[in-house]
């Protein structure tokens, strides 16, 4: 069996419950400890900076949920290649497990970044490029989610949030431009970034590092219980498919 | 095709309703806006852009449902998919069809409603160069998401849902385009923004159509 046959393999959905299930509990595990002690180490042993006061900790909760919100589209485009190229059913429930959670990540990116901006900036809201493609990632989500609700066929519901998916992620880059283009930005660079010259200070470094790796793997822990739900409610529609079929008229 | 796009548009001169309803909307919005913000010249002038483009996005946005649906209800959909012509260009068909009936009537428009509105005159043929340039986009990415929500019941609020985000780009060019010209500023780069879009949807936005009607005529 070749490594790719080996990797293609998980998407069998018993051996995807299975590795799941062995994952899931480490998932949890290290997505408490990494949030547990990098946001109580960030809010409560990190000095106030010196122009922001106490606000700059609200950095340990906007800027990994501002991280997982747009990866969390990219492992949805990418869920939905897989789902319309090689058809395993895994990969499209964990594309339609993955968009509340993308939801919810962007509009708590939105509110902290909005709770931050009212002492700094003076305002809740601006309309800077990067505060707007946000709010439109926000808009995609929301279309996404309606679409798999609306849709009554399930592979058809697949098929057509998979197109959407891929539309919508070059309309989505294009926006992200467009805004760019349309108004100057209030919003400051990068916090983190591997070519940076300059980055965040170390001390708001470190416990940066440890909530993202956290939010990360909250989003692992539910994106994979949300497709094992969503797996086991499709076995439970087959099972009464199945009983229905088998009863006596 | 070419008689697809012929049939389309007798259907849409000769059956009523759909071809003056969408002008119709037009004139209503650009009327109700200065009486909802007051007929100052100073504050309409500089929001007339907007309120002309965004006029035109929900007009087009709102004869959406009936781009398929009519098609899908007496059969004619489900005889396109044998059909010997590629699906692809029976979707380039439908939305250009739609730009012509919707779409084109609000581009000859415009200017006069630019009038109600008092845009600066030196914005005029920039906001008919604009809206044509931008128009296609708007036609090509509303028959895409007709085509997606084609099999719902009550579609039509999903097609909003999902098509105004993919709105964005054109309308961020397209408004900025008039926006500068009314400023006296040079409208070229956003307008050849505004064109590179529209250009870029009408080449690839029918094969997504053919597909998400594909998957709903399964």
């Amino acid at each position: 069996m070749s490594l790719s046959d080996r990797i293609w393999a998980w998407a069998n959905p018993r051996k995807f419950m299975a590795l799941s299930g062995a994952i899931l509990p480490w998932a949890w595990g290290l997505a408490a400890l990494c949030l547990g002690v990098g946001l109580i180490w960030g809010f409560a042993f990190t000095p106030d900076d010196f122009r922001m006061g106490s606000s700059v900790k609200i950095i340990y909760v906007h800027v990994p949920t501002a991280f997982i919100a747009i990866n969390a589209w990219f492992m949805m485009l990418l869920a939905s290649l897989v789902w319309l190229v090689r058809r395993h059913h895994v990969s499209a429930l964990a594309a339609r497990a993955a968009a509340p959670v993308g939801l919810v990540m962007t509009v708590a990116a939105l509110a902290t970044g909005a709770i931050w901006g009212k002492p700094m900036w003076g305002t809740y809201w601006a309309w800077d490029p990067r505060l707007t493609s946000f709010l439109i990632l926000a808009l995609f989500y929301v279309g996404y989610i309606a679409l798999w609700e609306a849709v009554e066929s399930p592979d058809a519901a697949a098929d057509l949030t998979s197109v959407l998916c891929l539309v919508g992620s070059v309309f989505a880059v294009l926006s992200r431009y467009a805004a760019q283009f349309w108004n100057q930005g209030l919003h400051q660079g990068a916090s983190l970034s591997l070519d940076a010259e300059e980055n965040v200070a170390d001390v708001f470094w470190q416990p940066l590092v440890l909530t993202l790796v956290g939010f990360g793997a909250l989003f692992v822990a539910l994106v994979l219980q949300r497709t094992r739900t969503e797996i086991r409610v499709r076995r439970l529609h087959s099972l009464k498919a199945r009983a229905r079929a088998e009863a006596p008229a | 095709m070419l008689t697809l796009l012929h049939r389309d548009l007798r259907l849409a001169l000769r059956a009523g309703g759909g071809f003056g309803q969408a002008l119709g909307f037009y004139l209503i919005v650009a009327t109700l806006v200065p009486l909802g913000v007051g007929p100052d010249r100073a504050t309409l002038a500089p929001t007339a852009p907007g309120i002309l483009w965004l006029g035109a996005l929900l007009a087009c946005l709102l004869s959406l449902d009936r781009v398929f649906a009519l098609d899908r209800e007496d059969g004619t959909l489900d005889g396109l998919v044998p059909a010997p012509l590629p699906l692809e260009a029976a979707a380039t068909a439908k939305a250009a069809a739609h730009w012509l009936t919707t779409a084109l009537p609000l581009v000859v428009v415009a200017p006069g409603l630019g009038l109600l509105l008092s845009l600066p005159a030196q914005a005029m043929p920039w906001l008919a160069a604009a809206l044509l340039a931008g128009t296609p986009a708007l036609s090509w990415i509303g028959t895409f998401g007709a085509a997606l929500t084609v099999g719902l019941k009550r579609g039509s609020l999903l097609l909003s849902l999902l098509v105004l985000p993919l709105y964005v780009p054109t309308l961020v060019f397209g408004a900025d385009a008039v926006r500068r010209a009314a400023q006296g500023l040079d409208p070229a780069q956003p307008l050849l923004l505004t064109a590179a879009i529209s250009l870029g949807c009408v080449a690839l936005l029918p094969f997504a159509t053919a597909a998400a009607l594909r998957i709903n005529l399964r």
